[in-house]
């Protein structure tokens, strides 16, 4: 590593990765700041940060920017590292809004200005900074949602505020905002339908097989079976029978069941749902002691008494954490949904692959994986939460 | 056991006797066409198609094997042992991205066809295999560690002789999970123009051709099922080879 040959003394205050984190900062300020190009198809010119931004301000964000690459690279409280990285990185977004601003014309609405490789350098730089220093701090569960919770008002206000309105992303949001809710809408029905259809039978399902080993064996084997099945190749082999359904029972069309949308969509990501959910259920239920189950039957607790009152309670947090990684993992597969028509954030994103727009495929992709990260902090805070009281 | 290793001989006996001759299997698929549509997909061989898919992911998960290795052994050793808590935040997070996010996103870097889908399947696939690893490494008991030291070892023996053949059956588990997901990601990859298997679904989606679109969903979920339980097999043979050792 790179500082065993500094002396012992300046160990101490180097952060060892705080030097990745100053060099990928330090290099972003020498790369271009921002990519405008004079319409959606044109080549982009690169803009760094004093071309984009003259003057104070530029100077102004390259301070800060540089103080805070310093300041990482010192060994300092993880508190104070924290409250570096969030003040670096609102002072980026503000200044990508600036620099945006100002590169644009006047009154221009054909132009699109992105964020380029200066940017994401430093977005990068300054995330890992705040990420090691949450780690580090190794803050409690309520303090991480409410954290989580602070840094979405932060970004809704940016959003609201509208520094950002002239950045291309936004600018091909404003061109379809409408659309954006409406599968932003489709999007997060599917990911929660299928997570509640798979939670209304998985856990029924887990706790019937739990005492017979064969029926563990058939079952679970089965629905890991349907995992492995590429997400496409599912949605694809479920159009086909249906589309005979729709075809053969005028209920089933009636009620919007079709080969092609968002019937196959749902009713895939409900089998990929159910695997995780049985199986934590099956695991939850292994893991109550028996000394808990006994002392349930010499307490005179029917089977039925003992299975909500002792068995479901202890199996909880098992349970719950299933339903993160199916909650997470329907976020993400729901996206393919787009490609057989049954609409969500994918629609972005495979249209702009198709256009070779990639702010059309950010506007698609951005939305999801915020979705999913903000899912997945909730979920594993509430799985800390349950899981703590459980064994008090 | 025998009944379950003769189905499997069975679906890769019907898979090839499928990839070598389509055209025997026309009628299965004919009732799923409409207005005499072709049956079989003939724009490329699904020999081919298949053979690209699996060297793909191959290739992909051979790569990122390596680095996910060779990160984890780094990050567990006392140099790089203050990456620890961040690395494995970072791969825990990393694994919320969709496959297809990190698909659609490596187009404007490489341009369309195989390079990005096999870019991304080789940065999603590390996350499962050096998450893995990490555990694997980390279960490693002190005991074990200590009976090593005293018998003289130097670090560079002790991960080679003792913690990575202990850590083997675990890391291969995450090898297992990311050729899985890596066999989804590289069917979506044909939508940036990479010639897999996902040709064929795409093309049926389009021409609204149930019969391609089923074709190649069998494939790949046939070769999905074989790879995951030949993978499992091997898994399971180290596991048991490590039980034996003790």
């Amino acid at each position: 590593m790179t500082d065993n040959s500094t002396p012992p003394s300046s160990r101490h205050v180097i952060d060892r990765l705080g030097i990745v984190i100053f060099a990928l900062a330090i290099a972003g300020l020498f790369c271009p700041f921002v990519l405008f190009r004079a319409n959606r198809i044109v080549a982009g010119e690169a803009r760094y940060v004093l071309d984009a931004l003259p003057g104070w301000p530029g100077y102004f964000l390259l301070a800060v920017l540089g103080t805070g690459a310093v300041l990482a690279l010192l060994r300092l409280d993880a508190r104070l590292r924290l409250a570096v990285s969030f003040a670096a990185l609102a002072i980026l977004a503000v200044g990508l809004g600036w620099a945006v601003n100002s590169v644009t014309p006047e009154g221009d609405k054909i132009s699109r200005t992105a964020p380029a490789l200066g940017f994401w350098l430093e977005l990068l730089a300054f995330g890992l900074l705040a990420a090691d220093s949450v780690v580090r701090l190794g803050l409690k569960p309520l303090s991480r949602i409410a954290l989580l919770v602070a840094v979405g008002l932060a970004i809704a206000t940016i959003l609201l505020s509208g520094i950002w309105s002239d950045l291309s992303v936004l600018r091909e949001y404003a061109n379809r905002a409408d659309v954006f809710w409406r599968e932003a809408a489709t999007h997060i029905t599917l990911a929660l339908g299928s997570l509640v259809a798979a939670a209304l039978v998985g856990l029924p399902l887990g706790i019937v097989i739990h005492p017979t080993r064969r029926l563990r064996a058939v079952v679970t084997g089965l629905l890991s079976a349907v995992q492995t099945i590429p997400s496409i190749a599912l949605f694809g082999l479920l159009i086909a029978p249906l589309a005979w359904l729709a075809a053969t029972v005028p209920a089933a069309a009636a009620l919007g069941i079709a080969g092609i949308g968002a019937a196959p969509a749902m009713l895939a990501l409900f089998l990929y749902a159910l695997m995780p959910v049985v199986s934590n259920t099956l695991a939850g239920l292994d893991a109550v002691p028996s000394a808990a189950n006994e002392a349930a039957r010499g307490m005179g607790m029917t089977d039925a008494e003992r299975l909500l009152q002792v068995q479901l309670p202890l199996a909880f947090p098992s349970i719950l954490a299933a339903i993160r990684i199916v909650l997470v993992q329907n976020i993400g597969l729901a996206t393919v949904a787009a490609l057989i028509g049954g609409g969500g954030f994918g629609v972005f994103v495979f249209q702009g692959v198709g256009q070779t727009a990639m702010d059309l495929v950010l506007l698609g992709a951005v939305p999801t994986v915020a979705l999913a990260f903000a899912s997945a902090v909730l979920l594993d805070a509430a799985v800390e939460l349950v899981s703590v009281k459980g064994r008090t | 056991m025998k009944i379950k290793a003769l189905s499997r001989l069975a679906v890769l006996i019907l898979l090839g006797v499928f990839l070598a001759r389509p055209d025997w299997f026309g009628w299965l698929f004919a009732p799923l066409t409409r207005n005499g549509q072709a049956a079989i997909y003939t724009q490329n061989s699904l020999l081919n198609l298949t053979l690209n898919h699996l060297a793909i992911v191959a290739a992909a998960t051979l790569a990122g094997s390596i680095v996910a290795i060779g990160l984890a052994v780094l990050v567990t050793r006392p140099a790089g042992r203050e990456f620890l808590p961040l690395s494995r935040t970072l791969a825990n997070a990393g694994q919320t991205f969709p496959p297809v996010a990190v698909l659609a996103l490596a187009v404007p870097v490489l341009g369309f066809g195989t390079a990005p889908t096999l870019l991304a399947l080789f940065l999603y696939g590390l996350l499962p295999i050096f998450e893995n690893a990490l555990a694997g490494l980390a279960s490693v008991s002190p005991d074990v560690q200590e009976a090593a030291r005293g018998t003289g070892m130097t670090d560079g023996q002790r991960l080679l002789r003792v913690e990575l053949p202990l850590a083997l059956p675990t890391i291969i588990a995450g090898i297992r999970i990311s050729a899985i997901i890596s066999m989804g990601t590289a069917t979506i990859g044909s939508t940036v123009a990479a010639s897999t298997l996902g040709e064929t679904i795409i093309a049926g989606l389009i021409n609204s051709n149930l019969a391609f679109v089923a074709q190649g969903a069998l494939v790949v979920g046939a070769l999905a099922i074989i790879v995951n339980t030949s993978l499992f097999a091997i898994e399971r043979h180290f596991s048991r080879y490590r039980q034996d050792q003790r």
